[in-house]
């Protein structure tokens, strides 16, 4: 089969490899309908993530219909067409009994501070991901989601992961009617979190980036006020003059460990590996809340450590929550608002490539190429 | 010391009033504005639910995949876990430094330095590979460079010939060097 295969930083391409087996009772295996690069696979092709092997197949946003079940499976039938969420989770855990699906104890063995991920390092389970035209699924009864009829498979392959957490990072900051939100990083996850906060009852969202062509996507997408953060001197006195000196009441990190915008931050974290990539946004997040406001954070960092202002969130009594989302938890919910024309997902897809041209996929969204926003992967066998 | 007032900065009083702050803002022309103002319509509220919403688990425990292939796994926990990715088994020097790497815990900072190391030796592996294979990669198209020509092309031209003044800088300085010392 044809597959994404990692040769090192900033290099893929497609090669032909051996199609996946079913290696345990729970397993199934899914031919790939829809794939996409997300925001996280970057960190990935940057060789920022440890434990990221030559050879390993990316891809945790996926969609597909089942080809196989292991003798174990009971819910799932050759032919269903499904949407399969990133985590991957077994249900009977401790922390799956308490529907903290990403966190699950029995699927990793490589790592206890995450569950197991696609196509995602061997940090989260060894896993080859759905950049394939076939991928092994796992745990699957309890996973995979069959589409409904009414949902497009170009919605579908959204709620996999990149809606699901933008709409987490909304629900972490516990937002109150009337609030004010800001959303650090207008790609997928920041666009997501800010159309998810007006769902959750905010009085004002505003989106902060540095991409002109990103601002103006969100701007138009998600209803939302929006800074460029190269024509401001300083992000906290700005958004305090912006909201009564107050700051804002939530304060969302869609961005992570590859932040722009602070050349310490960016010296030490990126170039000189110091610590775990930049925090640039946790600490505008920190600093640019109000006191007693809550700072959500669904970019993801590295595993060793950041330089961020933990003094000034103690001394404003801040709440910081954070979690890489628990996909099924949202789906049901997600999906009524699909159906229900509040949101439509697949508005930000941007580019489709076929599987074969996966190196200028990468490279279109890393560089942020010909105004990309998200792009999607079409494999040979959907044709 | 000169103590004597030569600007006064003016008063700022912060009275703002909670309740007319949060009333101020109504955004009812949005579609779905405030759909899920009611926590109840909040998925994870609360953020642990027990027993979960989660149909079609039909065991106690997840059978055990059998390992066919080498797998690490951290030392902050007993064993395998049930259900483990086998992808990309670790082989070579690499492999090696990544054995290291699990023989100290995730609260170890050696554990993730040594495997981003390790990382890197593979990434040599995989040329090496390669070319044991008869295959000579096209680092240009890995790299998506098709791409940078199509939509920056600008870009492109600069960064080859900055490359270019680089690469043949280096090559003149080795040469001068040769020349003086006559080889």
């Amino acid at each position: 089969m044809l597959a994404m295969n990692y040769r090192g930083p900033y290099r893929v391409r497609a090669v032909q490899k051996a199609e996946p087996e079913i290696e345990h009772p729970g397993d199934a295996i899914v031919r790939v309908t829809r794939s996409c690069i997300c925001g996280s696979d970057l960190h990935l092709y940057h060789g920022l993530v440890p434990d990221t092997r030559v050879g390993m197949t990316f891809g945790h946003e996926f969609t597909g219909i089942v080809e196989q079940v292991g003798p174990s499976v009971q819910n799932l039938k050759k032919g269903d067409h499904v949407l399969v969420p990133f985590n991957i989770f077994c249900g009977s855990c401790y922390f799956c009994q308490k529907e903290l699906y990403s966190n699950c104890h029995n699927t990793n063995p490589s790592a206890t501070a995450v569950g197991g991920i696609f196509g995602y390092s061997h940090t989260t389970g060894g896993y080859d991901g759905g950049q394939a035209e076939y991928v092994r699924v796992p745990m699957a009864d309890v996973g995979p989601t069959v589409i409904p009829a009414d949902i497009d498979v170009d919605d579908a392959v959204l709620l996999t992961d990149a809606y699901p957490t933008g709409y987490q990072a909304a629900e972490m900051g516990g937002i109150e009617q009337g609030d004010t939100v800001v959303v650090f990083g207008a790609g997928p996850v920041g666009l997501f979190a800010a159309k998810s906060a007006w769902l959750l009852g905010a009085g004002r969202v505003i989106v902060v980036d540095h991409l002109e062509y990103r601002l103006e996507f969100a701007q138009r997408f998600a209803q939302c006020e929006i800074i460029n953060f190269k024509e401001v001197a300083d992000m906290a006195i700005h958004i305090k003059k912006m909201t009564d000196w107050l700051g804002a009441d939530v304060c969302i990190d869609a961005v992570g460990c590859e932040a722009a915008g602070n050349f310490a931050q960016s010296l030490t974290g990126l170039k000189l590996k110091l610590q775990a990539g930049s925090a640039t946004v946790l600490h505008w997040a920190i600093n640019s809340v109000r006191k007693g406001g809550t700072v959500s954070i669904v970019g993801v960092y590295g595993p060793t450590f950041n330089a961020v202002p933990i003094g000034n969130a103690i001394n404003k009594g801040l709440t910081l929550r954070m979690n890489q989302a628990s996909v099924k938890r949202h789906l049901p919910r997600l999906i009524e608002h699909i159906q229900a024309g509040r949101i439509k997902p697949s508005e930000v897809i941007t580019h489709r490539f076929p599987l074969e041209e996966i190196a200028d996929a990468y490279h279109v969204f890393s560089s942020k190429l010909d105004n990309c926003i998200k792009p999607v992967l079409i494999p040979p066998t959907v044709h | 010391m000169d103590t004597r007032v030569t600007e006064k900065s003016p008063t700022y009083i912060e009275n703002t009033d909670p309740v007319q702050r949060q009333k101020a803002h109504h955004r009812e022309d949005l579609p779905g504005w405030g759909a899920d103002v009611d926590p109840a319509n909040r998925p994870a509220v609360p953020k642990e639910r027990t027993p979960p919403r989660l149909p079609n688990v039909h065991w106690d425990q997840p059978e055990a995949q059998e390992a066919h292939v080498r797998v690490f796994h951290s030392t902050e926990r007993p064993g395998l876990t049930p259900v483990f990715g086998t992808s990309t088994p670790p082989s070579g020097l690499s492999g090696r430094m990544r054995e290291l790497a699990f023989r100290f815990s995730e609260n170890d900072v050696r554990h993730w330095l040594i495997l981003l190391a390790a990382d890197r030796v593979n990434v040599g592996e995989g040329l090496l590979d390669d070319l044991a294979h008869g295959h000579v990669p096209n680092i240009f198209a890995e790299m998506g460079w098709r791409s940078e020509w199509r939509y920056n092309r600008a870009g492109f031209i600069k960064k080859a010939l900055v490359a270019g003044a680089v690469v043949g800088t280096a090559v003149y300085l080795m040469r001068q060097r040769r020349k003086r010392e006559g080889i």
